[in-house]
């Protein structure tokens, strides 16, 4: 019985396996609509993250399967103080697979220790999120066609944003592929990032204020949310918010085939206009972000 | 400065100058009723000034607790006054409720009932990290 709490947990067959699934799904939806009839996803979001659960939700419907769970935790048995353990020891005997989300970096870690079903990490904290780089690396690969020999550029919160770390992460495994980060002075990347993944990987690897210097040798531009909450001081969060923001006119410079992620929601990161454009993937990435997760949940319940 | 040499017991070697005593500590020593020699700022060939243990007891001895406090420590094993057994610490690969994650949005943080678990990540540096939250332990 396998789990998926860390992007790290799958090797780079596993992920490729997991990509081409998800394409075939994609090409044959009907092939797959009862893979999992009879099964049951337990979604346990002891924080709300309307999204990311409702696209569990729905990748477990195109299977065939069920779906039962909270969406929150004052409506869980944690408001009433039960351990993780103790939650994901109860929901294995309802349900054949986890999702969590959970507040806490580490619970999605303590439930698979605990569960006898497997988990998936469906966020912790500021800490992982795999489901959203399985999404991240399909949509790279379905536009650009490898998830070797590119650049990619990172634009934001470079200093938080898990999405950004564990993407590095994943693509530290794949040849040939060159990182600009592009934050302000207050949010670059954290110094483990560079010493314990780019370094260590030999990635070549480029820090810059500068967007628009970057941008036209981007082959992939990965752009983040700047989190009001990480600031302490307003007026910060406001200069930093708004020095970042992707429009038309910063795209002049563009590759023509590039392509603009982003995991969501922005705030106003990405301009309105940009969605018109035929380089913005960021919502043809939600969507991928179902059908990889159609792939994973067949995966770890062996469904073949 | 004279110690008798010990016929039956443990003696920590090579232990940085002026660690003895959290060694001592860490160990439990304090709560043993054992002798127990703490010699300070010996001359060192090798690391100019050590310290030394010396306990006149087989006692049972967490290395890897010992290992992630001073990896240079030499433990020896002694019997009839020879040493039967000797150990060159290293860090572990793993401590068990040795520290406290700190991370106040670890899992641990309010789960009381967890183990503390660090997996060493960078060995060079000697950097553990929570397998739980990932923060690094110093
Ligand atoms: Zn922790």
């Amino acid at each position: 019985m396998r789990s998926l709490i860390d992007i790290k947990d799958l090797s780079l067959e596993e992920i490729d396996e997991l990509i081409e699934t998800a394409n075939d799904i994609i090409e044959n939806p009907e092939k797959y609509s009862q893979k999992c009839k009879g099964k049951k996803l337990a979604t346990l979001f002891f924080e709300p993250s309307t999204r990311t659960r409702l696209s569990f939700e729905a990748a477990m419907y195109e299977l065939g399967g069920n779906v039962l769970g909270f969406s929150e935790a004052n409506s869980s048995s944690a408001s009433k103080g039960e351990s993780v353990a103790d939650t994901s020891r109860v929901v294995s005997c309802y349900a054949d697979i986890i999702a969590m989300r959970h507040p806490k970096e580490g619970a999605p870690l303590v439930a698979s220790q605990n569960a006898s079903i497997p988990v998936i990490n469906a966020g912790d904290g500021g800490h992982n999120h795999p489901t959203q780089t399985l999404a991240d690396l399909l949509t790279i690969k379905r536009e650009k066609g490898r998830l070797d020999n590119f650049c990619i550029g990172f634009c934001g919160d470079l200093k938080f944003g898990r999405t950004v770390h564990s993407l590095i992460s994943a693509l530290s495994g794949y040849k040939n592929i060159k990182i600009i980060l592009i934050s302000p002075n207050e949010l670059v990347i954290p110094d483990y990032i560079k010493e314990e993944i780019l370094i260590k990987n030999n990635i070549e690897f480029v820090e810059t204020r500068s967007l628009e210097e970057a941008m036209p040798e981007l082959d992939v531009l990965y752009m983040t949310r700047v989190q009001g909450e990480r600031f302490f001081n307003e007026a910060d969060y406001i200069r930093l918010r708004d020095s970042y923001i992707l429009d038309l006119h910063k795209l002049e410079n563009a590759k023509k085939d590039l392509a603009i992620l982003h995991p969501l929601p922005r705030v106003n990161e990405i301009s309105v206009a940009v969605d018109d454009d035929k380089r913005a993937c960021y919502f043809k990435q939600v969507l991928n972000g179902k059908f990889i997760r159609m792939a994973l949940i067949m995966k770890l319940l062996e469904v073949k | 400065m004279l110690v008798n040499p010990i016929k039956d017991g443990i003696v920590l070697d090579h232990i940085k100058a002026g660690n003895a005593m959290e060694i001592y500590h860490a160990l439990g020593l304090d709560e043993l009723d054992c002798q127990v020699a703490i010699i300070k700022n010996c001359d060192s060939a090798k690391m100019g000034k050590k310290d030394i243990l010396k306990i006149n007891e087989h006692i049972d001895i967490n290395l890897d607790v010992l290992g992630y406090l001073d990896p240079g420590i030499t433990v020896n094993f002694i019997k009839d006054s020879k040493i039967y057994d000797r150990k060159h610490l290293e860090l572990p690969m793993e401590i068990k409720d040795v520290i406290k994650c700190k991370n106040p949005r670890c899992i641990t943080s309010t789960e009381q009932e967890l183990s503390h678990i660090f997996k060493l990540s960078n060995r060079e540096k000697g950097v553990y990290r929570c397998i739980y939250c990932e923060a690094s332990a110093k």
